[in-house]
């Protein structure tokens, strides 16, 4: 048979079960999907694919074939010769994947070389090699080392690597982790080009659902290493029959998701580590549909009982098909208290700030307002002009590409950025550029949550000094378990120091810190982008209900939209230092909107990219926008367009002539 | 080639504020240098005269002056000990000891990064804690030890090498390297653990980095992907660690010259030093600060050659 086929692959690390007797096949031009939390066994099935698990690892049973070639079985110098002819692996980071001494075009010409190339060959068949993955200008682009391209060049390359070979196995390791969402969309649409091109077996791991269900044929969902469900990727990733999965979704924001319409629901707890497993299912201890069989059987891998006609629909659960209950609860269980020193991990909510769907929010005056706000790093503009208002309890979302000046806004209403143009106020006083500058209560007043939980918490401290320190220094009530339980932490996560809590914690000890103070404005930057989609539900719940609670302003930013439309109010829309949009949420991202709103959401292809650089006398986007008009779009400054209640749109396009969302597109 | 421009220039300038640190501190050693020089016996008066002689009784700024403007001219004085030019003294004993470390170093540079890869790329397995522990009690070890234990089993028993560095006058380059031989080995084992230790590191990061793996998973064998990408990455981080060295190698060295009767600047350094002999000391002194800066700098260029993230700038 071609393709691939997995037989009861089992991996261990140091004797402990990583994956757990996984099965599956892959006919060659289909896509196969490999999805589940961090720790579930994703990536290891994928390093296990060109036989490079970890160094503790062990492959301790099963088969991977791949056109009738027995992987495992190769000896290490046919194993050579197999991965260099017929494997094609994309890991994520591509910024990692290239050698940062080298240059692009000598890569490439040793993963040629190493494909059996000879060098003359291989030279020249670098510029085409770069032409294949739509990259423009490939001589100028060989030239450079991996620094002096962008991630989503740097991405390119790398698939372009892959293909020196004509694999008949392509694996993606989250090929897309970190790529800004309209980056995303053209890698994507790469590789859905390229799969077709190649007549490959694909297998695409990844966290995200929504990616999976726009690119896979089929999807093995993994759960403790083990799949407990598999089938077509419309049928498992629509309607699940497994309570996993089903939970994986009801916590994913999605596009037209809204936290006071649609509220996540965050798995409680966490997957058990290898070596961890306990009797029965091992997504007992998580899961609201379990019972006493569940918790002492394994359950094994059987036909769904849905009739299914698109294909095989294999479920291990004992209650099969019930996922409509386990989704609809709305309050998780309580951990099991087992495992009494990880269940601090648990991302359940306090029960004081119950979330109920509720209309949206009163009309508050202006908070803070921010006027002609320009900052320069050197040569580089990273704000220019920038108005914004954020109101009293309301939520403002910042979306835009990685460099357009998301992060330097907020860190200067923080009072961390530099000095510059522009005035920023509070309640109508102004604030000084710099927070050490600020009087007392305006201090109080913006607090930030940071996008990485990893550096932001002093290692030396514990929580409970942490936030005493901040409540002492914001004049708030020192009342640290108080801080603690109001962000879902546990009390005796107060005297552990960071480093020994997850991402999770870390990101609601940040939180708890921010609100030690009773903040007007909470400045979150890429809170959650850290995350586990799970954890991020908890996260995004915590910061929801803190919100609720407190009526305090928050502006939020984060590259992933179905982000920043659930938690947001008002979103507004930068690029390259401009916000070019800004309006209520969904008409943002519902539109009518700006072109690159629709680049961004994904109703619109982008323009080919790389055309120009913004830098003419008009429109920034000009260069590369869909709908451009030639000698108007690059030579003036966009109008503004009112679109009513308040959603205002720069761009010389008519307003009845501005892209929108096709209905019924709501992803996941 | 601006940042080139940019730290020439600062190398007078550091080489400026070296020489007042160099001058005050030397002269405000205690003691009396006439005293020193005439010997306990010696009369007031001749001591008196000579401390006229030598100008001690100026005022220190305008001795600095004289000194500086005498060291940029060349003109260093005469050695108060041995009695001849201090400038022909010193670059006599720079150059001997030049051609040491340069033996030195060009045996330390393969065999130290060849250790740190193999420890490296065998990292936490037997091969890596051969490596790492050698290297680091060889280290530890007295440069009197190691050489004393050279000496008696090349130069005594087995007769390979000659026991003393000093070369009969006139000989070639090739013997003279060949009386070099026992001290530079024994500075080998003296610096090779530290250096691969450095090594190591960096080879350890790009071996279990993703673009090693992913060259592997094209079909290199490892020898091959330590060749491609691990060597180059993992010299990197080491350059910073061979410039320490080669400034040890080339004015930290004492002992060894000593024991293999090398004459070297190290001595001269020590020697002048306990010997109140200023006008040696301090061009010797300044003259290493030169060659420290120079090496520094060499190292920030091989630092910006190897690495191009540093060489071209962030992303634009």
């Amino acid at each position: 048979m071609s393709g691939l086929r997995v037989e009861e692959l089992s991996v261990a690390y140091g004797g402990k079960v990583a994956v757990n007797g996984v099965s599956f096949t892959v006919a060659p031009g289909q896509t196969y999907g490999l999805v589940g939390e961090s720790g579930c066994g994703k990536t290891t099935i994928g390093r296990a694919f060109g036989r490079q698990v970890a160094r503790s690892g062990l492959i301790t049973g099963g088969r991977i074939v791949v056109d009738d070639v027995d992987v495992l079985g190769l000896s290490p110098a046919a194993l050579r010769r197999w991965r260099a002819e017929a494997l094609a692996v994309v890991q994520q980071e591509a910024s990692a994947a290239l050698d940062p001494t080298m240059r692009i075009g000598t890569q490439l010409a040793q993963a040629l070389r190493a494909r059996g190339r000879d060098r003359a060959a291989a030279r020249q068949e670098v510029p085409e090699l770069l032409e294949r993955v739509r990259l423009p200008d490939p001589a100028a682009i060989a030239r450079r080392y991996p620094h002096q391209l962008s991630g989503g060049q740097q991405q390119r390359v790398v698939i372009a690597a892959a293909l020196a070979a004509r694999p008949r196995l392509l694996v993606l390791d989250e090929p897309t982790t970190g790529l800004d969402a309209a980056v995303e969309r053209e890698i994507l649409d790469l590789i859905g080009e390229l799969r077709t091109e190649l007549g490959a077996a694909v297998v695409l791991i990844s966290h995200d659902l929504g990616l999976v269900g726009r690119l896979c044929d089929r999807v093995g969902v993994l759960y403790a290493g083990r799949l407990v469900e598999e089938g077509p990727a419309g049928k498992v990733l629509s309607d699940p029959a497994h309570p996993y999965p089903a939970a994986l979704l009801a916590s994913t924001p999605g596009l037209g998701r809204n936290r006071r319409t649609h509220p996540l629901t965050a798995i409680p707890g966490h997957p058990p580590a290898p070596g961890e497993q306990q009797d029965g299912c091992s997504f007992a201890p998580r899961c609201p549909l379990a019972d006493d069989l569940c918790r002492s059987t394994v359950p094994t891998l059987s036909t769904a009982p849905d009739g299914s006609t698109a294909g095989l629909h294999l479920v291990r659960c004992h209650h099969p098909g019930q996922t409509a209950q386990a989704v609809s609860q709305p309050e998780p269980l309580p951990e099991p208290q087992s495992a009494a020193s990880r269940s601090a991990e648990s991302d359940r909510r306090p029960e004081s700030a119950v979330s109920q769907p509720s209309p949206l929010p009163p009309d508050g005056g202006p908070l803070l307002e921010v006027r002609g706000l320009t900052r320069r790093y050197g040569k580089t503009v990273a704000v220019d002009g920038v108005d914004l208002v954020i109101r009293r309890g309301e939520v403002v979302g910042l979306v835009g590409e990685s460099g357009s000046g998301k992060t330097t806004l907020a860190r200067t209403v923080a009072g961390l950025g530099g000095r510059g143009p522009g005035t920023i106020t509070l309640r109508g006083r102004p604030l000084h550029p710099s927070a050490t500058r600020r009087a007392p209560e305006q201090r109080r007043a913006i607090q930030m949550v940071f996008q990485n939980p990893y550096s932001s918490l002093n290692p030396s401290h514990t929580i409970r000094t942490i936030l005493t320190k901040a409540a002492r220094s914001l004049g708030g009530p020192l009342d640290p378990a108080g801080l603690a339980h109001e962000a879902g932490l546990d009390a005796h996560v107060l005297d552990a120091r960071p480093e020994r809590l997850s991402g999770g914690q870390r990101q609601r000890a940040a939180i708890a810190r921010a609100f030690a103070g009773v903040p007007d404005l909470v400045v979150c930057d890429e809170p959650v982008s850290a995350l586990d989609v799970s954890v991020q539900a908890g996260v995004l719940r915590l910061l929801d209900d803190r919100q609720r609670a407190s009526g305090t302003s928050y502006l939020f930013i984060s590259h992933d939209l179905a982000v920043v439309g659930y938690l947001a109010d008002r979103i507004a829309v930068m690029y390259r230092g401009q916000v070019v949009e800004q309006g209520p949420a969904e008409q943002v991202l519902h539109g009518p909107h700006h072109p690159y709103t629709a680049v961004l959401v994904g109703s619109h292809p982008p323009a080919p990219p790389g055309q120009g650089d913004g830098a003419g006398t008009g429109c920034r986007f000009a260069a590369d926008c869909p709908s451009r008009v030639d000698g108007l779009c690059d030579t003036s400054v966009p109008p503004v367009r009112d679109l009513g209640q308040e959603h205002v749109v720069h761009c010389h396009l008519d307003p009845a002539r501005l892209p929108h969302r096709a209905q019924g597109s709501t992803a996941p | 080639m601006r940042f080139l421009l940019r730290r020439l220039v600062a190398v007078p300038l550091t080489l400026l504020g070296v020489s007042v640190l160099v001058f005050v501190t030397t002269e405000l050693v205690p003691g009396d240098v006439a005293r020193t020089i005439l010997g306990r016996e010696a009369s007031a008066e001749s001591v008196a005269r000579l401390r006229g002689q030598l100008g001690l009784e100026r005022p220190l700024p305008a001795r600095y002056a004289d000194w500086l403007g005498g060291f940029v001219t060349g003109r260093w004085g005469e050695s108060y000990t041995l009695r001849v030019p201090v400038r022909d003294l010193v670059l006599d004993r720079l150059s001997a000891s030049m051609l040491l470390a340069a033996l030195a170093f060009a045996l330390l540079v393969p065999v130290a990064v060849t250790l740190g890869l193999v420890a490296g790329v065998n990292h936490d397995r037997p091969m890596d804690r051969l490596v790492s522990v050698t290297g680091l009690a060889l280290g530890a070890t007295p440069e009197f030890v190691t050489g004393v234990i050279l000496l008696v089993v090349f130069a005594v028993r087995l007769r390979w090498f000659p026991a003393s560095a000093k070369a009969p006058d006139g000989s070639s380059l090739l013997a003279r390297l060949g009386h070099l031989a026992l001290p530079a080995f024994s500075l080998v084992v003296l610096c090779t653990g530290y250096v691969a230790r450095h090594v190591r590191a960096g080879a350890v990061t790009a071996i279990e980095s993703p673009y090693a793996s992913a060259a592997e998973l094209r079909g290199l064998t490892r020898w091959q992907v330590v060749r491609r990408h691990v060597l180059r990455n993992s010299t990197i981080s080491a350059t910073s660690a061979l410039g320490v060295q080669l400034q040890f190698l080339l004015g930290g060295l004492v002992t060894v010259e000593l024991l293999f009767n090398h004459p070297g600047i190290g001595a001269l350094l020590l020697s002048s030093a306990v010997d109140k002999d200023l006008p040696t000391l301090q061009a010797t002194a300044m003259v290493l600060g030169l060659l420290y800066m120079l090496i520094v700098l060499a190292a920030d260029v091989a630092f910006r050659l190897l690495d191009p993230r540093i060489r071209l700038g962030a992303a634009s």
